[in-house]
C-alpha cells in the first residue's frame, strides 16, 4: 500500500462520520489528509488511513472487485461502493464519506444490517418446487429434464429472471430509498427483486407462497416509485422494475379474484 | 460469556462450509447446526470465483479424463483416491446446484453448457456467465435459509478451538458487533475457512482470506499439509490483483508480450493455435503454474510490458467480439475498464501474475476428518490431496460443494457418536482462550500490525514467488521468524468492544505469520521442482525418489514449526513427464 505512494506532495482530504457507541454521544466528523495517489479507491484511501493514520477506523470491505458487496458508503451524498470509487473522480475536491443512509450506525462506517437479512429471508429467496409448495396447486408445469439430469431451461427463461439474480445484497438501494427512511417496515427493494427473481424461474412453484410479503402493505405497495434504488444500483439489478411488475401482477391478481374468487382461497 | 450449544458447529460460510452445513441438515433435520462466519455468508470469497465448475457431462468426455488432467496437472502430488471420488461425484452437486436454482449458463435447447479451462481436456466447466462462483455462493446461501436447524451467527469471529478429551469439541468466538466472547459448544466441528492468500502482497484474494483456520486448526494439534504449493494465477491485473477469468483464455483470449508474440509457444505450450481457436491443453489453455512462470521467464528477458503499476502482459480478447464479451464475459469487462481504464471490446487488457490460491491446508482424509478426531475440514482450508502441486481452474468450485456435502454428513455421523464431555472441563478450556482474546486487546507493546503486515507480504512475495531459490528462501524463513517475534510485542491501540476490526486485523495477522512459516520451512526442504513450486538453484527438475511426498507441518511443545512427510497415495496413474501442447499429444499417440 505505502510503496504505491509516489514522490509528489498531492494530498486529497477525506471527511469520515465516526461514531464510537462505547465513548461518542452522536456521530461527527473526522477530517484526514492523505496522499492523493491516482489509482487509488476509496478502500485503498482508507486502508492507508487505518495503516498509517488511525487504526481505530471501522468499515467493512474485503473483495475489492465490486462483488462481494461489502464496502457500501456514502460518498459525496451518493450510495457507492468504496472499491469501485477513486480519487481521481474528486480530486481536488475533497470527499465526505458517510455510513449508508437508513441502517443504524454500529460504529464508524459500519452499519447494522441484520435488518436487512431478515427481509431477505422473508421472501423466501430459493427454489420452492412443486413436493416443497404447500399453500397452492401448482400453477406453472415444472419443466422437463435434460439428458444431463438438469431442468431444462432456455436462455430465453434465463433471460427472464437473470438480471434480478445479479444482485450483490450491497443495500445501497436501502440507503437510497427515501420511503425506507419513512416506514423501515418496507421490505425494501433488493429483498423484492430477490422474490421476483424465484417467481420469474422456469423451476420454481412458490409465487403463491411469496405472496404475502411481496404484495403486503410493506412490500410493492409500499414503494412510492421514485426509482433511484435502481440508479444507484452497481450492478443494473434495476429492482424498481421487479417492484412494478409485482405491483402490475397484484393488481391483476386482485381484479381476477372477483371473476374467480376460489383462487384466492388460502 | 455466552454459550452456545449445537450438535455440529461450522466454522466459515463460503460454498464449502454452507454445503456442508445444508447437508447436515438435510441428513438429520433433528440436529442444531451453527453456522459461524466472520463476514456475512454472501461476502465470502467464493463470490470472487469467476470462470466455473467442473464436472464431466458432455459424451465424448470420461471421469478417466477429468481423472488424468487433475493428477498430471497437480504433477502427481494428488492423492488419487480422492481425486476419483471428487471426479465421480463433481457433476451430481453440479446438477444439485442446478436444482437449487443456479443460474448455470444453457445452450439453445435449455440444457447447460460448459467452457474449456486450463488444463482440461475435453470442455467440463458449468459456469454462469463470469460470475460462478458469485451465482454459486449465493444459492448456497438463499438455499440454507430454507432449513430451520442451521442458525447462523454471521459477524462473529472464531479465535480457537476447543480440545478436550482428544477431541474438537467447540470454539470460542468475538461476536463482532458487540465484541461479547462466545463460547460454542458441539460434539463435531467442521472448518471451511478458506485459504491463506494473503500472507501475500500481490493478490486476487479478499481481505478476508487470511488463513485464521489454518493456524487454529495448527495451534490445536492439526497437521498442515503441502504448504509450500501456492498458486499464481497469470492473469490479474497490475496493481490492485483483481482477476482476469481463466475463462477469458477459455473463450478464446489470447496472451501477447510487448512485441505482440503470442510467447507461450516458446514454453512447452505450443505449437501457436489459431486465433480464436483455442485448443484444449494448448497454448492460452495449459495450467496455471506453467502460465505464470512463462511470465516470469517473459520478464526475465524484458519482453513484457511496462505500465506504471509493474511489468504487464496484454490479455487480448477483441476478437471475441462484443456480443460474446457481453454474454460470457460481462464481469471481466466492467472490471477492466473500472479498474484499468481498459474496454476490452477495444483494447487488449494489461494483466500479470497473483497469488490465488492455497494449494495446501489442513490435512484431510477422504472423509475430511482431520487428525483431530471431530475436526473435519473442506475446501481451500483443507488439504486432502486433491489438487497436488497445482490446482487446475474450476476443480476448487467444484471441490467445495463435493467435499462440503462429505464434510457435512462426516460430522453427522460422528456426532452420532460421540459424546460431550463434562462441560465444567470445555469451559475451563473456552476461559483460557478467552483470556487470550483479552490479553490481544490490552496488547501494549511498541509495534504496529499494520507494519508488521506489510514486511510480511512482502517477505513472502521476494522470497517465495513464481521461481524460488535457496537462499531466498532461509531468508523468508528468518525473516518471518523475525516478523513472529516482532508480533508478540504488539500494540492494539483500540481497546474498545464494538466492530474493532483493529482487534480482528490482529488476529489474522498472527494467523498469516504462523501459516507463512510453515510455507516458507516447507518451501525451503522442497529440494525439487513440482508444479507450482519451481527452484532455480540445481533443484530444477522433479524428484520422484525423494519427493513424490506431501510435506507435513505441526508445531512442538514450543510452538514451532517442524517438517516430516508422508507417501502420497498414488493408485493407478504413475508419475511421468508432465507435458502439454504438442509434446503431450505425442505422449497419448505412443
Amino acid at each position: 500500500m505505502t510503496d504505491m505512494i509516489k514522490t509528489n506532495d498531492r494530498t486529497i482530504t477525506l471527511e469520515i462520520l465516526r461514531y464510537n457507541p462505547e465513548s461518542d454521544e452522536a456521530p461527527t466528523f473526522g477530517t484526514f489528509e492523505i496522499p492523493y495517489v491516482e489509482d487509488w479507491s476509496l478502500l485503498d484511501a482508507l486502508e492507508y488511513i487505518k495503516d498509517e493514520m488511525d487504526s481505530s477506523l471501522s468499515y467493512r470491505w474485503s473483495c475489492r472487485m465490486a462483488v462481494c458487496g461489502s464496502c457500501g458508503m456514502v460518498i459525496n451524498g451518493k450510495p457507492q461502493l468504496g472499491c469501485e470509487t477513486f480519487l481521481r473522480s474528486y480530486y481536488p475536491e475533497k470527499m465526505r464519506i458517510e455510513p449508508l443512509a437508513n441502517f443504524p450506525i454500529e460504529r464508524d462506517l459500519v452499519v447494522d444490517s441484520s435488518d436487512f437479512i431478515k427481509k431477505l429471508e422473508s421472501v423466501k429467496p430459493y427454489i420452492i418446487d412443486a413436493v416443497d409448495a404447500t399453500k397452492a396447486a401448482p400453477k406453472k408445469k415444472q419443466p422437463e429434464k435434460t439428458s444431463t439430469g438438469v431442468y431444462k431451461q432456455k436462455p430465453a427463461e434465463l433471460g427472464l429472471y437473470k438480471q434480478f439474480s445479479m444482485c450483490i445484497n450491497c443495500m445501497l438501494c436501502y440507503s437510497a430509498c427515501p420511503q425506507m427512511g419513512l416506514n423501515p417496515l418496507f421490505t425494501g427493494p433488493a429483498a423484492l427483486a430477490l422474490g421476483h427473481r424465484y417467481n420469474l424461474d422456469n423451476r420454481d412453484q412458490g409465487a403463491d407462497e411469496r405472496t404475502e410479503v411481496i404484495q403486503d402493505k410493506n412490500g410493492v405497495w409500499s414503494c412510492t416509485f421514485v426509482g433511484y434504488c435502481s440508479e444507484v444500483c452497481p450492478k443494473n439489478v434495476d429492482p424498481a422494475a421487479a417492484i412494478n411488475q409485482n405491483k402490475a401482477q397484484g393488481a391483476q391478481d386482485w381484479a381476477l379474484s372477483f371473476l374467480m374468487p376460489r383462487k384466492g382461497d388460502k | 460469556m455466552q454459550v452456545v450449544k449445537a450438535d455440529i458447529i461450522v466454522v466459515g460460510a463460503g460454498g464449502a462450509g454452507l454445503r456442508a452445513a445444508i447437508a447436515a441438515a438435510e441428513k438429520n433435520p433433528n440436529l442444531d447446526i451453527a453456522l459461524i462466519s466472520k463476514v456475512y455468508p454472501m461476502r465470502s470469497h467464493t463470490v470472487a470465483a469467476e470462470g466455473g465448475s467442473a464436472g464431466v457431462v458432455q459424451s465424448h468426455d470420461s471421469l478417466e479424463n477429468h481423472f488424468i488432467d487433475t493428477v498430471a496437472g497437480g504433477d502427481w502430488l494428488c492423492d488419487q483416491d480422492v481425486v476419483d471420488y471428487f471426479v465421480a461425484n463433481s457433476t451430481e452437486e453440479m446438477i444439485q446446484l442446478e436444482h437449487w436454482g443456479c443460474p448455470w449458463s444453457r445452450k439453445d435447447d435449455g440444457d447447460v453448457n460448459v467452457r474449456a479451462f486450463g488444463g482440461m481436456k475435453i470442455e467440463r466447466t458449468w459456469f454462469a456467465a463470469d460470475k460462478s462462483g458469485f451465482h454459486m455462493l449465493h444459492t448456497l446461501f438463499q438455499t440454507s435459509i430454507k432449513y430451520p436447524n442451521i442458525k447462523r451467527y454471521d459477524e462473529f469471529y472464531t479465535t480457537d478451538l476447543i480440545i478436550e478429551d482428544g477431541r474438537a469439541q467447540g470454539v470460542t468466538a468475538i461476536q463482532i458487533n458487540s465484541g461479547a466472547p462466545h463460547t460454542f459448544l458441539g460434539k463435531a466441528v467442521v472448518f471451511a475457512t478458506g485459504g491463506s492468500g494473503r500472507t501475500f502482497r500481490f493478490n486476487t484474494n479478499g481481505a478476508i482470506v487470511t488463513g485464521d483456520g489454518h493456524a487454529m486448526a495448527l495451534r490445536a494439534g492439526a497437521t498442515l499439509r503441502d504448504m509450500e504449493f501456492v498458486q499464481y494465477h497469470p492473469t490479474g491485473l497490475p496493481g490492485s490483483g483483481v482477476l482476469m477469468t481463466e475463462g477469458c483464455r477459455g473463450e478464446g483470449g489470447i496472451l501477447l508480450n510487448k512485441d505482440g508474440y503470442r510467447y507461450l509457444q516458446d514454453y512447452g505450450l505450443g505449437p501457436e493455435t489459431p486465433v480464436g481457436q483455442p485448443k484444449n491443453k494448448h497454448m492460452e489453455l495449459g495450467p496455471r503454474d506453467k502460465l505464470s512462470q512463462a511470465f516470469w521467464q517473459e520478464q526475465r528477458k524484458g519482453r513484457t510490458i511496462e505500465t506504471p503499476l509493474g511489468d504487464a502482459v496484454h490479455l487480448d480478447l477483441r476478437h471475441l467480439g462484443e456480443k460474446k464479451l457481453m454474454e460470457r464475459l460481462p464481469l471481466i469487462c466492467s472490471l477492466a475498464k473500472n479498474y484499468m481504464g481498459v474496454d476490452p471490446v477495444h483494447q487488449p487488457v494489461p494483466v500479470r501474475p497473483a497469488v490465488h490460491y492455497t494449494m495446501g491446508g489442513i490435512r484431510a482424509n477422504l472423509d475430511c476428518s482431520t487428525s483431530i478426531p471431530g475436526l473435519f475440514a473442506v475446501g481451500e482450508c483443507a488439504s486432502n490431496g486433491m489438487h497436488g502441486a497445482n490446482r487446475l481452474g474450476s476443480n476448487s468450485l467444484a471441490e467445495t460443494v463435493v467435499f462440503g456435502k462429505v464434510a457435512g454428513e462426516s460430522a453427522i455421523e460422528f456426532a452420532r457418536h460421540a459424546t460431550q464431555s463434562d462441560q465444567t472441563r470445555l469451559l475451563d478450556h473456552a476461559n483460557a482462550n478467552l483470556d487470550r482474546i483479552e490479553k490481544m486487546r490490552n496488547a501494549n507493546g511498541t509495534e504496529k500490525a499494520s507494519h508488521i503486515r506489510h514486511d510480511m507480504v512482502k517477505t513472502m512475495e521476494t522470497t517465495l514467488g513464481i521461481y524460488r531459490i535457496g537462499e531466498e528462501m532461509q531468508e523468508g524463513v528468518d525473516k518471518i521468524t523475525e516478523l513472529r517475534e516482532r508480533f508478540k510485542n504488539v500494540k492494539v491501540e483500540d481497546k474498545s468492544k464494538v466492530f474493532n476490526t483493529e482487534l480482528l486485523q490482529a488476529f489474522e495477522l498472527e494467523s498469516s505469520l504462523t501459516v507463512a512459516q510453515g510455507m516458507a520451512i516447507g518451501a525451503l526442504n522442497r529440494k525439487e521442482s513440482r508444479g507450482a513450486h519451481q527452484r532455480l538453484d540445481g533443484f530444477e527438475k522433479r524428484d520422484d525418489e525423494n519427493f513424490l511426498k506431501h510435506s507435513l507441518i505441526t508445531l512442538n511443545d514450543k510452538g514451532e514449526a517442524t517438517l516430516s512427510y508422508e507417501d502420497v497415495n498414488v493408485t493407478r496413474f504413475q508419475p511421468a513427464a508432465r507435458t502439454y501442447g504438442a509434446a503431450a499429444e505425442k505422449g497419448e499417440q505412443k
